[in-house]
């Protein structure tokens, strides 16, 4: 697995996110309440803009979810899916830390091939 | 469509219930088997006579109409305004018009109303007396009221309308009296212990009221203006100006000239399906005389007016009469009389509560015989009205504890949960519980639904609060949870939730989740949330964990456009800008490549700047004076600005310096949804105030105060809260205003649709900001000083502070890296692809 790095631990802000290059590609890392850092696709798959990062966090239930910026659709930051329309779902990338340092690698094999 | 159309019909009359027949009719006649014509005398549509003391307020003609745009500039109906029927050649079927014109029908229906009866005193023919009944009645009193050194009123008549038309008087500035042959106000409808706490109410208004009194006659001055009313006892009562309002007389003329029957005491003849002596000629409506009765109220006239429309239509309709109670607010006091009010003597009883301090009166009547409710007077407080006409009418049942009813609902809670489904909670409208039941049932939960449905509560208003308990037990007792929950984290309502953040002094999401709610939030809470810490405390809105509340455009102090790029809206207070200014934006637009637009609130919107690009705008933006504005944000957006009296000939304020002074106090300000605000110089109104949030016109002595005004989705005219403010008064009441409704509007709640949902309504509201009845006004202003006291222009704390700089970049390990949204030019300017 290829990673990259993408920014110091502590500059993230707990429920809130930031947007990274990883292979090309933007993706937005969030960092939740309990300290897990978790990241998803930043482009929007509704409108095909890159804004997720910069949507609200919160929890249905005892999901997680991101909020669309544009048009308000939910997003488990967990798994993905959208709350609102499963067909529009994003893909999960997985997170590391090394050294203060989040890392980000793209989505598992599996979960590509799935998609 | 119009050749398919077989038979004629004529409505004599528009006015309310002629109005209302051709509604009804219309709607019934969906094959368009009839073509209609309607002539009203008067020279406009009609309007709500009901609601007509509401003119002096501010309401428009075009507030009060009661004609859709599209019947009466469709070609469904034919309105011939300004002219008068002045006779049916019943045989020919033929009417003539005073214009000359000659029009056939096949059927007629006369709807022409009442006119003031006038009485004969000496001198009541002088100039400065008027009638009150129609929209120029009222004109020509104001007109007469307004021109200079005219101080005094004198209103000849002390009923229903004789205090409607006092209060009027009184709101023109005028010193009022009331002049009333009776020893006491409506000694018919309420009897003597209802009649003299009437008066005492009256009295504590500050209209003096002359109880018992005969005019003489009135004396002129030296151009024939009246100038004083001499009465029988000698005594000379100094005026300016004298209202009539003596009672009505059927406007049964045009029967007369034409041989129907009318009644020995006037009023067109009509038997139970509403047909004159002649049978294709109607009459319904204030005209009508049915089993030797007239009615002075608008509610049995519409009743008329469905039957004919019914039976004109094919359906069986017959019209039995009507039930006279009433509930009214006189003078801002609640009055209501039902079934035989005024009884006394052999064969009744009566239970009676007396209370001379709060100004209450309730009497229930029973026959003595058999102890049954039989009618009864309320003054002061009207609670119980609706179940107790109920009773009387039989169709409720009379309950064992019926002397509890007798006492004020301050004493005994209300309970119109109980109401029986017979029972008629809008009389205006003549809508019964049990409709307004059924339409919860299927799915109204919302005030403003239940209104739209029903049609309940949209008239004169009185039944609102009936109407708004009865939705709320309903509800809860559906097992509908009347839930004001905000979202799934918090059971509270934004109000609720505003108290709590108040009381236990918090300042971050933080300890108020952890205290109260529950979960991680979402995009509704942490929103509000973060406004109500707004409000509160005003600190910088993306400082601590205020930031994770923020939504799309607050978090970067911007909108977010639909490519992700953002807009800058440089605020511009009243639209005054001087050239370098406008010099600065232009070369901003130029180097950023943003498309710029004149906004509709007065300023320049840039369009398409990127995240990273927004610090430096904000920075070139703040170096050439100006600053950042909100376009995003509920929070105040502009104050619009008509040039006022600096350069126009017509203006009488300062209307750019009123609303530079505004908007500079009240920016940033965070609110449940946005505020918007207009100044203008003069009455022509060019700023349109009145569809504003808080709307300022200039008035020779000050300014003029209207509130919660809207454009947008549901636009709504905005109410007059005061006159002739000072610069002072002006910034106090709207500093009180802002605050209560920040306190306690639900989420995005615009303050036109609070003030509909917000009970006591204008009068209510007058209160709280003017006479402080919540006792918070001081609150309220302290919490207004804070604001703006710590206000800071948020663009330049940003640009202070690097924490945050660092997040207006698009990817956080590729400074240099940046999407190119695509783009196509129009009009020489670039717009998303
Ligand atoms: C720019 C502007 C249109 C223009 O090109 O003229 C505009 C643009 C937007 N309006 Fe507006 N409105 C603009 C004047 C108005 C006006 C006219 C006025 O203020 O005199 C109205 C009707 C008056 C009123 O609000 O009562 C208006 C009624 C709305 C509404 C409906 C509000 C309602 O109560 O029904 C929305 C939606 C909302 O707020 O929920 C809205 C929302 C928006 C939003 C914020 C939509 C959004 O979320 O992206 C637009 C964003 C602008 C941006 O990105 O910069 N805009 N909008 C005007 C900015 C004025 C300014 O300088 O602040
Ligand atoms: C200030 C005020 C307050 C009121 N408050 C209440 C209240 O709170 N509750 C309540 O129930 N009622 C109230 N009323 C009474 C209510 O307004 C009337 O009951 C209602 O308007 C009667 O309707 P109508 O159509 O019969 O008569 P109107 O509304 O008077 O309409 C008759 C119309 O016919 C026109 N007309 C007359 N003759 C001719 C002709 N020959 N040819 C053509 N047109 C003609 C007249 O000009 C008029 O426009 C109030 C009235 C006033 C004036
Ligand atoms: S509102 Fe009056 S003062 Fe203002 S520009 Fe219009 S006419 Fe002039
Ligand atoms: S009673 Fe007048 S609107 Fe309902």
């Amino acid at each position: 697995m290829s990673w990259t790095d993408v920014i110091a631990v502590d500059r993230l802000t707990v429920d809130r996110g930031v947007a990274a290059l990883v292979d090309g590609d933007a993706v937005a890392v969030f960092r939740l309440g309990n300290d897990d850092i978790v990241a998803i696709d930043h482009v929007d798959p509704f409108t095909g803009v890159g804004v997720l990062a910069r949507g609200l966090v919160g929890s249905v239930g005892d999901r997680d979810v991101v909020v669309s910026p544009l048009h308000k659709q939910r997003f488990d930051l967990r798994t993905g899916e959208c709350l609102d329309d499963p067909t529009r779902s994003v893909r999960t990338w997985s997170v590391s830390v090394a050294d203060g340092t989040v890392r980000v690698a793209p989505p598992t094999p599996q979960r590509e091939s799935a998609a | 469509m119009s050749a398919e159309h077989t038979r004629h019909l004529l409505v004599v009359g528009n006015g309310m219930v002629g109005q209302r027949f051709v509604d009804e009719f219309v709607a019934a006649d969906v094959d368009g088997t009839w073509s209609v014509t309607v002539v009203g005398e008067e020279p406009r549509p009609a309007y709500d006579r009901v609601a007509l003391s509401s003119w002096f307020d501010g309401r428009t003609e075009l507030d009060l109409r009661l004609v859709s745009d599209r019947l009466l500039d469709g070609d469904r109906v034919d309105y011939r305004l300004g002219v008068r029927v002045e006779h049916l050649d019943t045989s020919d079927r033929v009417a003539r018009l005073d214009d000359g014109a000659a029009i056939s029908y096949d059927e007629v229906v006369i709807a022409t109303g009442s006119s003031p009866f006038v009485p004969p005193i000496p001198g009541h023919d002088l100039r400065g007396t008027f009638v009150y009944r129609t929209l120029d009645d009222l004109e020509a009193i104001k007109h007469w009221a307004e021109t200079n050194g005219r101080t005094s009123g004198i209103v000849i008549g002390g009923g229903l309308l004789g205090l409607e038309a006092a209060n009027a008087l009184r709101n023109l500035g005028l010193d009022v009296d009331v002049v009333e042959m009776a020893p006491y106000p409506m000694p018919q409808q309420l009897g003597e212990g209802g009649g003299r706490m009437l008066a005492r109410w009256v009295a504590s208004l500050g209209v003096r009221l002359h109880c018992g009194v005969t005019s003489d006659r009135f004396v002129a001055d030296d151009d024939g203006a009246v100038r004083a009313l001499r009465l029988a006892d000698g005594r000379e009562l100094p005026t300016d100006l004298v209202v009539f309002s003596a009672g009505v007389r059927p406007r049964d003329e045009l029967a007369r000239a034409s041989g129907i029957e009318v009644g020995e005491r006037g009023g067109i003849v009509v038997d139970d399906t509403l047909r004159t002596t002649h049978s294709n000629v109607w009459a319904i409506g204030e005209v009508a005389l049915h089993r030797g009765r007239v009615y002075g109220l608008v509610a049995p006239g519409y009743e008329m007016a469905r039957v004919v429309a019914q039976q004109l239509t094919g359906d069986d309709a017959i019209y039995e009469g009507s039930d006279l109670s009433t509930k009214l607010k006189l003078l801002g006091v609640d009055v209501a009389c039902f079934g035989r009010a005024n009884a006394h003597g052999d064969g009744v009883d009566e239970i009676v509560y007396h209370d001379p301090i709060g100004k209450i009166f309730r009497r229930l009547v029973l026959d003595e015989a058999t102890g049954a409710l039989i009618g009864g007077a309320l003054v002061g407080d009207t609670s119980g009205y609706e179940l107790l006409t109920a009773i009387t009418l039989g169709r409720a049942v009379q309950p064992d504890d019926l002397p509890a009813y007798v006492l004020p609902s301050a004493v005994r809670p209300p309970d119109e949960g109980a109401l029986p489904d017979a029972v008629q909670l809008c009389s205006c409208n003549a809508v019964s519980v049990g409709a307004i039941r059924e339409a919860i049932g299927d799915g109204c939960a919302k005030l403003g639904d239940l209104k739209d449905t029903t049609g309940a509560g949209t008239s004169c208003g009185g039944c609102v609060p009936a109407l708004t308990t009865l939705l709320r037990n309903e509800l809860t007792a559906a097992g509908v949870e009347v839930s004001n929950a905000l979202c799934e984290h918090f059971d509270h309502s934004r109000q609720q939730l505003f108290d709590l953040v108040r009381f236990h002094r918090y300042s971050t999401w933080a300890e108020v989740v952890a205290n109260h709610g529950s979960g991680n939030g979402c995009e509704i809470c942490r929103p509000t949330v973060a406004s109500i810490l707004a409000s509160l405390s005003n600190g910088y809105i993306l400082g601590g964990d205020q930031v994770t509340l923020q939504d799309t455009n607050d978090l970067h102090l911007a909108n977010m456009q639909r490519d992700g790029t953002y807009s800058v809206v440089p605020r511009v207070p009243g639209g005054e800008i001087t050239p370098d200014q406008l010099i600065a934006l232009g070369q901003i637009a130029k180097d950023y490549d943003l498309y710029t637009k004149i906004t509709g609130g007065q300023r320049i919107d840039l369009f398409g700047a990127r995240l990273q690009d927004l610090p430096a705008i904000w920075q070139r933006v703040i170096d050439a004076g100006m600053e950042s504005g909100h376009a995003y944000g509920k929070a105040l957006r502009t104050v619009k600005s008509c040039v006022g009296s600096t350069w126009c000939r017509y203006g009488v304020q300062d209307s750019v310096g009123m609303a530079i002074l505004l908007e500079r106090r009240y920016r940033g300000l965070r609110s449940p949804h946005k505020v918007k605000m207009g100044v203008s110089g003069c009455t022509r109104e060019c700023a349109e105030a009145q569809s504003k949030d808080v709307g300022v016109i200039a008035t020779e002595q000050g300014w003029n105060l209207y509130v919660c005004g809207n454009g947008g989705r549901s636009p709504r005219h905005a109410d007059l809260l005061a006159s002739d403010l000072t610069d002072d008064e002006l910034v106090r009441a709207i500093d009180r205003f802002l605050m209560f409704y920040i306190r306690t509007a639900d989420r995005l709640q615009r303050t036109s649709s609070w003030f509909d949902e917000l009970d006591g309504g204008l009068d209510h509201l007058r209160a709280v900001v003017f006479d402080d009845v919540l006792g918070i006004a001081g609150e309220l202003e302290d919490d207004m000083r804070r604001h703006i006291d710590t206000y800071e222009c948020e663009w330049k704390a940003t640009l202070d502070d690097p924490e945050r700089l660092a997040h207006f970049v698009e990817f956080v390990n590729a400074p240099d890296a940046t999407t190119v949204p695509a783009k196509v030019e129009i009009r020489g300017q670039r717009v998303p692809a």
